[in-house]
């Protein structure tokens, strides 16, 4: 497996910080379920599916899981506990390879629009993906189309003053789309390199709401063709099986290209991906692990694994 | 995906036709869906484990009652367990003491803390008590100014931290312009943190010992997964949580998190915030809860919105026409006009049981212009063709049509529509409507 040193003090060692505390809870370590056991009997499935789901992979997708490891263990390959381990993790490791597609910024500018339900971390993220991509020279651009919630655009033009980027601004109340049309226009005009657009959180199930985004998206293609290059929903790891019903319903009306996965700072585990990649098929970019500027990183399938059974 | 868990049950009794008694054997399989409709609803492993144990022990041995169908009596007994689990006398937010009386808000980031803060400042404001607002929140951007927004809207006074005072300082402060003041209630939104954050769980520590909050509550997200035990664990060992307010209920989430939650804490849910508006919060009721997270829809809730928006005697009127099947176009415009007062069409038909995910829901969306539209097309109609729809033939829609200053295919449209929602209406017409108490205000 390739880690770059600086990425694991980074990304897994924040990853592990929070996942460690998860077992001192209620979830009892992995590592004491697989070793100091001499074979595979009906408690280690148990004790296996209890591992995945309070993980929140969903009782589908580990019912899944579990139904491939009793099939492997008839054959020779998988005689052993550990190798059960091994087994599981090449599982889950074919899936979201599938999900680990990075961005790549090949147009200029380059848009993202930012999507997801309330109090995920659209605008956090966007603030971090901008210093992600901030190298000094790039001109970014912030478009605060979240012209609904109290204090939105304030936390945004807070953003963009630490990541450096610029903001595009109407008033409270102001129609969305239009912040999204200066926004574009103004990218162009300034030659910015990149545009992201934050968008109001809105649960999915509101049509009028879901309505309203593609209405965003509708009017930044008609300005420029192609844009949004990137249509990023953003998930909050805490978030249970409802996670899928949200990317689903967000695909649906926009065409999702890809998840930003927030808050794996914590102590959940996001499990709920491997549900999303598999059903969904849609890509996972970032993981978001904290609060700091610096705290988002293109998603890793093996790192996120690794953090899984850490 | 949102089949109801009595539809699958019956499934599995299906074969069983004819036992009197609910044995080990017999409810095995039934437990089985039971636990998977627990964990698809995000209820943690270990409390849907303990949980199915009691709910074994309870079945096995039972009667089967005559009127109900094995299925129905093992839904109830789980339904009950539920309520039981969940309930509590304890669900008001205690406000007697020396004024101001400060309640303290806790939870993950983004769970809707400050939204919740103003939602109860509303309601206590209009329930009579004097609100004042702080917000201890310095690190988010632009949380302060979220919070002050919010209280302008609802003409509530609040605290405004200078620049770089702490958090203790700013709640401190806030105490005594309380005082000054008159007002009766202070309500404190803390910053967003991880439950396990040992400087910010200090830091509220130290808020609690200086002020002490007569409550501190905890927020959190009615979507929250599995690990939704780790946070409520976490946040009760440390500061002691006196009650759970939980949010974003008006999504499709099933909101198991409220069961794990319950189950770790002890502590009572005494509330739900069922939208973004800032009136959208109700008081929490374990048997509506307890039927949402098995799946099977949340009549009541409905109803009650129903009754809220409606007032009695058209509802009753209602009531009488849905049983007769009598519902004309004339009620039709009537309801679109009362349902916008309840919040979105779809998200009423949500809540009707087996209707949770039915396909072309959007069908139903009804815009604000659209309404209008409705409107001109029913008024242009004579007092016959509303009465009775099928008489309209293609010649009298191409006169509603001009008559409205639409086209044919509005009409269609709107015959269709009105068609589907007779229909849904129809389902739900099982005499729940009588005899739903109204919800009570949940203060003492």
């Amino acid at each position: 497996m390739e880690v770059r040193p600086t990425e694991r003090t980074g990304v897994f060692h924040r990853l592990r910080r929070g996942l460690s505390k998860t077992h001192q809870g209620l979830v009892g370590h992995l590592d004491s379920l697989f070793s100091g056991r001499g074979a595979i009997d009906q408690d280690l499935l148990d004790e296996l599916e209890e591992f995945l789901i309070t993980a929140d992979l969903g009782i589908r997708t580990a019912s899944r899981l579990l139904e491939a490891i009793q099939d492997r263990t008839k054959s020779k390959d998988c005689d052993s506990p550990e190798k059960v381990k091994e087994v599981i993790q090449r599982e889950i490791l074919e899936i979201l390879k599938a999900g680990e597609r990075p961005v790549h910024i090949d147009q200029k500018p380059f848009v993202f629009m930012v999507v997801g339900v309330n109090g995920v971390g659209k605008t956090a993220t966007i603030g971090k993906l901008a210093k992600y991509y901030q190298n000094g020279v790039e001109r970014i651009i912030f478009a605060a189309a979240d012209t609904f919630r109290a204090a939105a655009i304030e936390q945004l033009e807070i953003w963009a003053h630490r990541a450096g980027a610029q903001l595009i601004k109407h008033h409270r109340g102001a129609d969305p789309s239009a912040v999204a049309y200066d926004a574009v226009h103004a990218s162009r005009a300034r030659s910015a390199d990149l545009l992201f657009i934050d968008t109001a959180g809105r649960l999915h199930t509101q049509v009028n709401l879901m309505e309203e985004l593609k209405k965003i998206k509708r009017i930044v293609r008609r300005e420029m063709p192609q844009a949004p290059h990137e249509v990023l929903l953003v998930l909050d790891a805490t978030t249970g099986q409802n996670a899928i019903a949200q990317a689903r319903l967000f695909h649906e009306a926009l065409e999702v290209t890809g998840i930003a996965l927030t808050k794996l700072d914590g102590t959940a585990k996001g499990g709920i991906i491997v549900a999303i990649c598999q059903e969904l098929g849609i890509p996972i970019h970032y993981v978001g692990v904290g609060e700091h500027l610096d705290d988002l990183h293109p998603f890793n399938a093996e790192q996120f694994i690794q953090a899984l059974f850490a | 995906m949102f089949e109801s868990l009595t539809d699958k049950l019956s499934l599995v009794f299906k074969k069983l036709r004819g036992h009197g008694k609910l044995t080990e054997q017999n409810i095995q399989e039934a437990l089985r869906e039971v636990r998977m409709a627990l964990l698809e609803a995000d209820v943690h492993f270990r409390v849907v484990k303990d949980f199915i144990e009691s709910v074994r022990g309870r079945a096995v041995g039972e009667e089967v009652m005559a009127s109900l169908t094995p299925a129905q009596q093992v839904v109830k007994i789980v339904h009950q367990e539920l309520v039981t689990l969940m309930g509590s006398e304890n669900r008001q937010i205690r406000l007697s003491g020396n004024p101001p009386v400060p309640l303290m808000f806790v939870g993950l980031h983004g769970c809707g803390k400050t939204t919740t803060v103003a939602k109860l400042a509303r309601l206590l404001k209009g329930n009579g008590r004097v609100p004042y607002m702080v917000s201890a929140d310095v690190y988010r951007p632009a949380a302060v100014e979220q919070l002050h927004t919010l209280a302008s809207q609802i003409e509530v006074d609040f605290y405004e931290p200078h620049q770089g005072e702490e958090p203790l300082e700013i709640c401190k402060k806030a105490q005594d312009n309380a005082v000054r003041r008159g007002c009766d209630t202070l309500l404190i939104d803390t910053a967003g943190r991880l439950h396990f954050d040992e400087i910010l769980m200090d830091e509220l520590r130290e808020i609690k010992r200086v002020i002490p909050p007569k409550e501190i509550l905890l927020v959190a997200d009615a979507m929250t997964g599995q690990d939704a035990v780790n946070i409520a664990k976490s946040f009760n060992d440390q500061l002691g949580i006196d009650g759970v307010i939980l949010t974003k209920m008006d999504g499709d989430a099933r909101g198991g998190a409220a069961l794990s939650i319950r189950a770790v804490t002890g502590s009572p849910i005494k509330f739900i915030g069922v939208g973004e508006k800032i009136e959208a919060i109700e008081a929490f009721h374990p048997d509506r809860m307890a039927a949402r997270i098995l799946g099977m829809g949340d009549v009541l809730s409905l109803i009650e919105r129903a009754q809220t928006a409606f007032d009695e005697k058209k509802a009753k009127e209602l009531e009488r026409k849905i049983r007769k099947a009598e519902f004309t176009l004339e009620d039709f415009k009537d309801q679109l006009r009362q349902i916008r007062k309840m919040g979105s069409l779809e998200g009423l038909l949500q809540m009707i049981p087996g209707l949770g995910k039915v396909k072309g829901m959007g069908s139903f969306h009804m815009a604000e212009k659209e309404l209008v539209k409705v409107e001109a097309i029913i008024n242009s109609m004579t007092p016959q063709e509303r009465r009775n729809h099928n008489i309209i033939n293609g010649k009298r829609r191409l006169r509603i049509a001009r008559g409205s200053g639409t086209t044919v295919q509005d009409v269609n449209r709107l015959l269709r529509q009105y068609l589907m929602t007779r229909k849904m209406l129809s389902k739900m017409k099982t005499g729940r409507l009588t005899g739903v108490p109204r919800g009570v205000f949940p203060f003492s």
